[in-house]
C-alpha cells in the first residue's frame, strides 16, 4: 500500500477565495491510501515547503500531490523541495486548481467540486508514477562545422574563440563560399574579399581550428554531446602539407581549357589550379578529369617543377573518423539553374547572365578583371536590363514559392555601380516588389533609384528575343503605366532565385535533421529556437535554414555559435526522463515508432530472447535512446502493441486520470 | 447524468492539452480570469500526439459526454511534427467514430497557441455548450458500463 | 495448377532452397481447408490442396516459419500484398523466403453454397466461369458470382507485388468501385440507423479473437488487450462497450497497413463483417490523403506515420456525410 500526502494551497486568497481548501483537503484525505491531507496559505514558501518535508520524513509518504497553481508555474519548486526531503522528484504530482480552476469559476460549490475531482485525477496518477532518475552523458568537447562559407567561418571562428576546438568541413578545395565570389556587400559596398579574406586568415591561423577542405562528410552516428563523424578527405593529388602555395604549378601545367568554376566558367584554368588568389588553404589541386598525367600517364610537369614535391599523383581518398559534441550543418545555398524558364533566353544568348555571373564580370579578380564587358562581344553594354524574382515567388511548377530575400538588395547595388562607374549606362530594373526591409537597405535602394537614376519598373518580364544585330529584345509590360515596353538590351541580368545546396538532403537524412519541403533544415522553433535543429546537437547556420544575406547570416552564424558554446561548456547533460521506452517483449520491431520520431531517438537491434520452453529466439526490437529523446509521445501511439510508453505520461497514467475525471 | 440545481444537464468533459501550447493557453485564460464551464477537466500531456485513441474511447467508456483535444497549431508544435500525427489519427478516429453513428460533435480537435487565452476559454464555452444541447451521451451509454 | 505446385514444391525442396513448404491441407471436411507446413515431398504428395476453398491466407505463418529456416510460401495476390506488407515492417526476412505467386480467380464461400440448399460437399472444381461443386448426392454446377466470397467478388487486383517466380499468368489490378459499395451504403445512412446497425453487429462478438489471431497485420507478439500496463486489458469483456473499443482499436492500429485481405471477416464464427471497419480507413485514407495501398512496396510510408501540412482539419469529419 502507498502512502501518499495531499497538500492544498491557499495562494492567499487567490485559490482560497473561491475554493473550499478545507473541504478539498478533507475530501482528498479520505481517498484511499491517502495518509496526510493538510491545507496551507502559501505552500510554495518556505516554510510550505517545509511542510512537505516534514511530511514526507514522518509519513515516509512515497507518493505527494499539490493542489497549487500550474505545474508551469511551481512543478520545479515542488519537486525539488521533495527530493530534499529524500522522495523521488518524479513522485510529485500537481493538480492545478488556480489558473485552471479558482480564477476561472466564480460558483465556490462548482470550483470546490472541480478542485476534488483535480485532486482525485493526480492522486490517480501519483499512485502509477515510478522514481524517475534523469540520465547523464558525457560531452565530447570538440564541434563539427560543415560548410565553409562565411556562415560556418563565423561559426567556427566564435566556437574557436570560445577555447573548443573546431573542424571546419569544406566540400569545395577552399573555405569562402559564396561570400568570396562577391565583388562588393550591400548596403556599404565594402569589397567582399577585403572583409571576407581575413576571417579566412584567420580560421587558418587559429589553432583551435582545423579546415578539412575537398572533404565530405560521409556518416554521423551518436547523439547530443556524442556524434562520431566518418569524413572522406578527397585526394587532392598535391600533399597539403607540404605545398606552399607558390602557383608554379599552375603556370607551367599546359592543360589551359578547363573551365573556370571560381569565375562560374566564363574564362578558363589548368588542370593544376588554386580556386582564387586567396584561397585558404592555399593549397594547389589537380583535377583528374583533365589532368593528362591522372588520365593517361603522360606529362608529370607539374611535379618536375614543384620545388618541395608536394605532387602526388598517386594519393587517394582517406576517411578520418572524429568525434564531436555538436555539429553545426552550414551548407550554404546555390542559385537556382534558370535555363528552364525558355522565355528569358539564357541558353540562347551569352548575354543573358545571372546575377552572381554579374558579379564576376565586376570584380577586379574576374574573368574581365573588373571592367564590365558583354560575354559575347567583350563590348561595354550600353542597356542593361535586370529581371527581379526568377524562379522565386513562383507557383511551386514553376519555381521556388519562397522569396529569395537578398536579390532585391544585390540588384540595386548591381544598377547603383553600373550607373556609378558607367553613366552613359542605361539601367532598368523590372520587379513585383522591391522588398527592403534592414538597416538602411530602403535608403539604399531609394538612393539606385533617385540619385543615380535606375529605371524601376513595375512589371514583368515576357520574353528576351536574340536580334540579329546581338542585341537583345526584352519585352515586358510596365503595370504602373499600364503600357508594353520592348527594350533593346545590350545585357539582360537575372536575379536566379536560391536554394538550398543539393548536398543538405543527404546531410540531413545522415544528421536526422528535419527539412521543409523544400529542403531548407527546419529549427526548433521558428521564434525561440531558430538556430537550433530539433535534433538535439545539431545547430543551423546560414543560408541553410533559408534565405538571408550576409549580415543575417553572420548574426545567425554568432547565434548559433553561442548554442554551440553553450552545450560544450558543459561536463555533462542532463537528460528529461521523461522519456519514451520500449518493453522488449511486446515490441514487433515494426519501424512505426521510429518513422514519426523526429528526433531519429529509436533504433532497432535484434536481440536473443529466452522463450520458456527454453530455446533462444533472435527478435528485431526496438531501443529509445534516452539522451535523444525528448518525450513527444508520438511513438506511443503508433505503436500497436503498447510496447512503448512514456514515463510520467504512461497509458495507464493517463487512463487512471480520466477514469478520475468521469467517475 | 449530472445535473444542476435547476434539474439541467450537466455534461462531463475532458479536455487532452498539450503541456507547451493549449495547457499554457489554458493557464493564460486562468490568468486573464476568463471564465468557462467548470465541468470542463484538463488532463496535462506533453503533446496532442500523445494522446491515444484509447484514452478518448476510455472517456466515453467511463462516461464523458464530450472529449476535446487541443494542441499547438500545426507548424508551431514543440516537438516539430507531433500535431500532425495528432490531426490525421483524430480525422480517422472521428470519422470512424461517426461512422459507428456516435455524434460526431461529441468529439473535436482545437489548436489553441500558449498566447490564445481568449480562445482557449471560448472554445471550451463553446464545445460545453453544444455537449449540454446534445444531451448525455445516451448512444454510448448504452454500450458503457455504468456501475 | 496443384500438380504444378507440388512440382515445384517438390523441386525446391529437393534442390535444398527451402527446408519447408507452406501450403494448404484438408481438414475434416473437403471445405475445412487450413494453411499447413510440409516438410518432405511424402506429406506434400499426400496432402497438398489447392482449390476454390484455399482462401486462408498464408502470410502470417510466416513469420513463425521463417525464423526456423528458408521456406516456400505460395501466394495467392492478396496474399502478396500482406506479405510485402510484413515484409516492410521487418517482421519476415526476405531471404528467410522462396516465394511463388499463384493466380487465383476468387475462392468459394462455403456459407454461400450451403445457403444454395447444397449439402454434403465433398469437393470443388473450377469450370470456366462456374463451380462443380461435388457432393454426396452429386455434382453441382453453380454460377461463379454466385458463391464467391464477398472480398473476392470486389477483388482489388490479381497482381503480386513481391514473388520470386510465378506460377501461371500475372494479373492486372481492378477497379475500386465496388470495394467501397459497402462503406458507402453505410455512410449514407443516418447516424442512428448506423449505430443500429453496429450494435447489431457489434453485440454478437464473442471476444474470441478469432479476427486478430488470422489477421496478417496483427501480429503482435503481445497484443495491447493482453498488456496489463496498457490500461485496458481485458480476457472477457466486462461491458458491451469493451467489443466496441476491441474492434475499433484493432482496426484503428491496422489502418495503414491493412490489405484488406478480408480474412477478419471469413473466419468470424459470427459473422459480422469487420471488413468494413478496415474498408472505412481505407477509403477515408485514399479520400483524404490520396490512394494508399498496404503491402504495394516497402518505401511508400504508411499514411499514419506521414503527413502533409496541408491534410484536413479534423473538423472535415463533422462537414461530410449525414449526421
Amino acid at each position: 500500500m502507498q502512502k501518499l500526502g495531499v497538500f492544498v494551497c491557499h495562494c492567499g486568497t487567490n485559490i482560497a477565495a473561491t475554493v473550499d481548501v478545507k473541504a478539498v483537503a478533507e475530501a482528498l484525505g479520505r481517498e484511499p491510501s491517502v495518509v496526510v491531507s493538510t491545507d496551507y496559505p502559501y505552500m510554495c514558501s518556505e516554510s510550505g515547503q517545509n511542510l512537505i518535508k516534514d511530511a514526507i520524513r514522518e509519513h515516509s509518504l512515497d507518493g505527494v500531490v499539490i493542489c497549487s497553481c500550474s505545474p508551469r508555474m511551481h512543478e520545479n519548486t515542488f519537486r525539488k523541495a521533495a527530493a530534499q526531503a529524500g522522495l523521488n522528484p518524479y513522485m510529485v504530482e500537481i493538480a492545478n486548481i488556480r489558473e485552471q480552476c479558482s480564477w476561472i469559476h466564480k460558483d465556490r460549490e462548482e470550483a470546490t467540486e472541480k478542485a476534488i475531482v483535480l485532486g482525485r485525477a493526480a492522486i490517480a496518477k501519483v499512485l502509477l508514477n515510478t522514481p524517475l532518475t534523469a540520465g547523464e552523458s558525457p560531452v565530447t568537447k570538440r564541434a563539427l562545422v560543415i560548410g565553409g562559407g562565411i556562415a560556418g567561418i563565423q561559426t567556427a571562428l566564435d566556437i574557436a574563440e570560445a577555447g573548443f576546438p573546431v573542424d571546419i568541413v569544406e566540400k569545395e578545395p577552399t573555405i569562402g563560399g559564396k561570400m568570396a565570389q562577391l565583388d562588393k556587400t550591400f548596403p556599404t559596398l565594402d569589397c567582399a574579399a577585403c572583409i571576407l579574406t581575413p576571417k579566412m586568415v584567420d580560421c587558418a591561423q587559429n589553432e583551435n581550428i582545423r579546415i578539412l577542405s575537398f572533404s565530405e562528410v560521409e556518416e554521423v552516428t551518436g547523439f547530443v554531446g556524442n556524434f562520431t563523424a566518418k569524413i572522406r578527405r578527397k585526394a587532392r593529388y598535391v600533399d597539403e602539407t607540404k605545398c606552399t602555395g607558390c602557383g608554379l604549378c599552375t603556370e607551367k601545367c599546359p592543360v589551359k581549357k578547363v573551365p573556370n568554376e571560381f569565375n562560374l566558367g566564363m574564362d578558363n584554368r589548368r588542370a593544376v589550379y588554386i580556386p582564387f588568389a586567396q584561397a585558404v588553404p592555399k593549397v594547389a589541386r589537380i583535377d583528374p578529369d583533365w589532368c593528362n598525367m591522372l588520365k593517361n600517364g603522360k606529362c608529370g610537369l607539374c611535379s618536375k617543377v614543384c620545388t618541395v614535391g608536394a605532387i602526388d599523383y598517386k594519393q587517394t581518398d582517406t576517411v578520418l573518423e572524429e568525434h564531436y559534441g555538436a555539429i553545426v550543418a552550414a551548407t550554404g545555398y546555390e542559385p537556382i539553374k534558370v535555363d528552364r524558364y525558355g522565355e528569358y533566353a539564357y541558353a540562347q544568348s551569352k548575354d543573358v547572365i545571372t546575377s552572381l555571373e554579374f558579379e564576376r564580370l565586376t570584380n577586379a579578380a574576374g574573368p574581365t578583371s573588373g571592367t564590365l564587358l558583354r560575354p559575347s562581344d567583350g563590348r561595354h553594354p550600353h542597356t542593361i536590363v535586370f529581371i527581379q524574382c526568377v524562379g522565386s515567388r513562383c507557383t511551386p511548377e514553376m519555381g521556388k514559392t519562397y522569396c529569395s530575400k537578398i536579390c532585391c538588395m544585390y540588384t540595386a547595388k548591381h544598377a547603383m555601380l553600373t550607373r556609378e562607374k558607367y553613366p552613359d549606362t542605361d539601367v532598368y530594373v523590372f520587379y513585383i516588389d522591391v522588398r527592403t526591409p534592414g538597416k538602411n537597405f530602403d535608403e539604399f535602394y531609394r538612393r539606385a533609384a533617385e540619385e543615380y537614376g535606375v529605371h524601376y519598373i513595375k512589371g514583368a518580364v515576357g520574353k528576351v528575343m536574340p536580334r540579329a544585330d546581338g542585341t537583345l529584345d526584352v519585352q515586358a509590360s510596365d503595370l504602373i503605366m499600364n503600357e508594353q515596353l520592348h527594350i533593346n538590351a545590350d545585357l539582360v541580368v537575372l536575379a536566379a532565385a536560391i536554394e538550398p545546396s543539393k548536398t543538405a538532403r543527404r546531410l540531413a537524412t545522415m544528421l536526422t535533421a528535419s527539412m521543409d519541403t523544400n529542403d531548407f533544415f527546419t529549427e526548433a522553433h521558428p521564434k525561440l529556437r531558430p538556430v537550433e535543429s530539433p535534433t538535439a546537437g545539431i545547430f543551423l547556420s546560414g543560408v541553410c535554414q533559408g534565405p538571408k544575406d550576409i549580415p543575417e547570416t553572420v548574426s545567425q552564424a554568432s547565434a548559433c555559435a553561442a548554442k554551440v558554446i553553450g552545450l560544450l561548456s558543459k561536463n555533462k547533460l542532463t537528460g528529461n526522463p521523461c522519456v519514451a521506452h520500449s518493453d522488449e517483449w511486446m515490441c514487433n520491431g515494426c519501424s512505426n515508432c521510429a518513422s514519426v520520431c523526429p528526433y531519429g531517438a529509436i533504433t532497432y537491434l535484434d536481440k536473443d530472447f529466452r522463450m520458456p520452453d527454453r530455446s533462444t529466439k533472435t527478435r528485431r526490437v526496438a531501443s529509445v535512446n534516452p539522451a535523444v529523446c525528448q518525450g513527444c509521445g508520438a511513438c506511443t501511439v503508433a505503436c500497436p502493441s503498447g510496447a512503448m510508453d512514456l514515463y510520467g505520461f504512461s497509458n495507464s497514467q493517463i487512463m487512471a486520470e480520466v477514469d478520475a475525471i468521469c467517475k | 447524468m449530472q445535473v444542476n440545481e435547476t434539474g439541467a444537464f450537466v455534461p462531463t468533459v475532458v479536455a487532452f492539452c498539450c503541456n507547451w501550447c493549449s495547457y499554457a493557453g489554458a493557464d493564460l485564460s486562468g490568468t486573464n480570469r476568463l471564465q468557462y464551464p467548470s465541468n470542463i477537466k484538463i488532463i496535462r500531456v506533453p503533446c496532442s500526439c500523445r494522446v491515444n485513441p484509447m484514452f478518448i474511447l476510455r472517456a466515453f467508456q467511463r462516461g464523458a459526454d464530450g472529449v476535446i483535444l487541443c494542441g499547438c497549431h500545426p507548424g508551431d508544435c514543440h516537438y516539430t511534427t507531433g500535431n500532425y500525427y495528432t490531426r490525421r489519427r483524430m480525422t480517422l478516429l472521428f470519422s470512424m467514430l461517426d461512422y459507428l453513428g456516435i455524434e460526431r460533435e461529441r468529439t473535436r480537435v482545437e489548436w489553441v497557441s500558449a498566447a490564445e487565452g481568449q480562445k482557449f476559454a471560448e472554445t471550451m464555452k463553446s464545445f460545453a455548450a453544444e455537449i449540454a444541447a446534445l444531451g448525455p451521451n445516451r448512444r454510448l451509454e448504452d454500450l458503457r458500463c455504468r456501475k | 495448377m496443384q500438380e504444378m505446385m507440388k512440382k515445384r514444391a517438390m523441386e525446391l525442396l529437393a534442390d535444398g532452397t527451402v527446408t519447408r513448404v507452406i501450403g494448404w491441407r484438408r481438414g475434416e471436411f473437403s471445405y475445412d481447408i487450413s494453411p499447413a507446413v510440409f516438410e518432405d515431398a511424402a506429406q506434400i504428395e499426400r496432402d497438398f490442396v489447392w482449390d476454390a476453398f484455399c482462401g486462408a491466407n498464408v502470410s502470417k505463418y510466416l513469420i513463425r516459419e521463417s525464423a526456423k529456416g528458408r521456406v516456400l510460401a505460395f501466394l495467392k495476390p492478396c496474399d502478396a500484398f500482406s506479405m510485402n506488407q510484413l515484409l516492410a515492417e521487418h517482421r519476415v526476412k526476405r531471404e528467410n523466403v522462396y516465394l511463388i505467386g499463384i493466380p487465383c480467380a476468387g475462392k468459394a464461400d462455403i456459407d454461400r453454397i450451403k445457403a444454395r440448399g447444397i449439402d454434403g460437399v465433398t469437393g470443388i472444381e473450377e469450370d470456366g466461369e462456374a463451380f462443380v461443386v461435388h457432393t454426396i448426392y452429386g455434382d453441382e454446377r453453380v454460377g461463379r458470382a454466385d458463391v464467391l466470397a464477398e472480398r473476392c467478388l470486389v477483388c482489388k487486383s490479381k497482381r503480386h507485388p513481391v514473388y520470386d517466380e510465378l506460377l501461371g499468368e500475372e494479373g492486372e489490378d481492378l477497379p475500386d468501385d465496388a470495394r467501397f459499395a459497402g462503406v458507402e451504403k453505410l455512410e449514407a445512412m443516418t447516424a442512428e440507423e448506423r449505430f443500429a446497425f453496429w450494435r447489431g453487429e457489434l453485440s454478437k462478438c464473442i471476444r474470441c479473437n478469432a479476427c486478430r489471431n488470422v489477421c496478417p497485420a496483427c501480429t503482435c507478439e503481445n497484443c495491447v488487450f493482453d498488456n496489463p500496463d496498457s490500461g485496458i486489458s481485458q480476457k472477457a469483456a466486462a461491458d458491451p462497450f469493451e467489443e466496441n473499443m476491441y474492434h475499433i482499436i484493432r482496426a484503428f492500429h491496422v489502418a495503414g497497413r491493412c490489405t484488406d485481405c478480408g480474412e477478419c471477416s471469413r473466419v468470424c464464427p459470427e459473422h459480422i463483417p469487420l471488413h468494413l471497419l478496415n474498408r472505412k480507413f481505407i477509403k477515408d485514407i485514399d479520400e483524404l490523403y490520396g490512394t494508399y495501398r498496404a503491402g504495394e512496396d516497402d518505401e511508400t510510408k504508411n499514411p499514419l506515420t506521414s503527413f502533409t501540412e496541408g491534410d484536413a482539419e479534423p473538423a472535415v469529419v463533422r462537414k461530410r456525410g449525414r449526421a
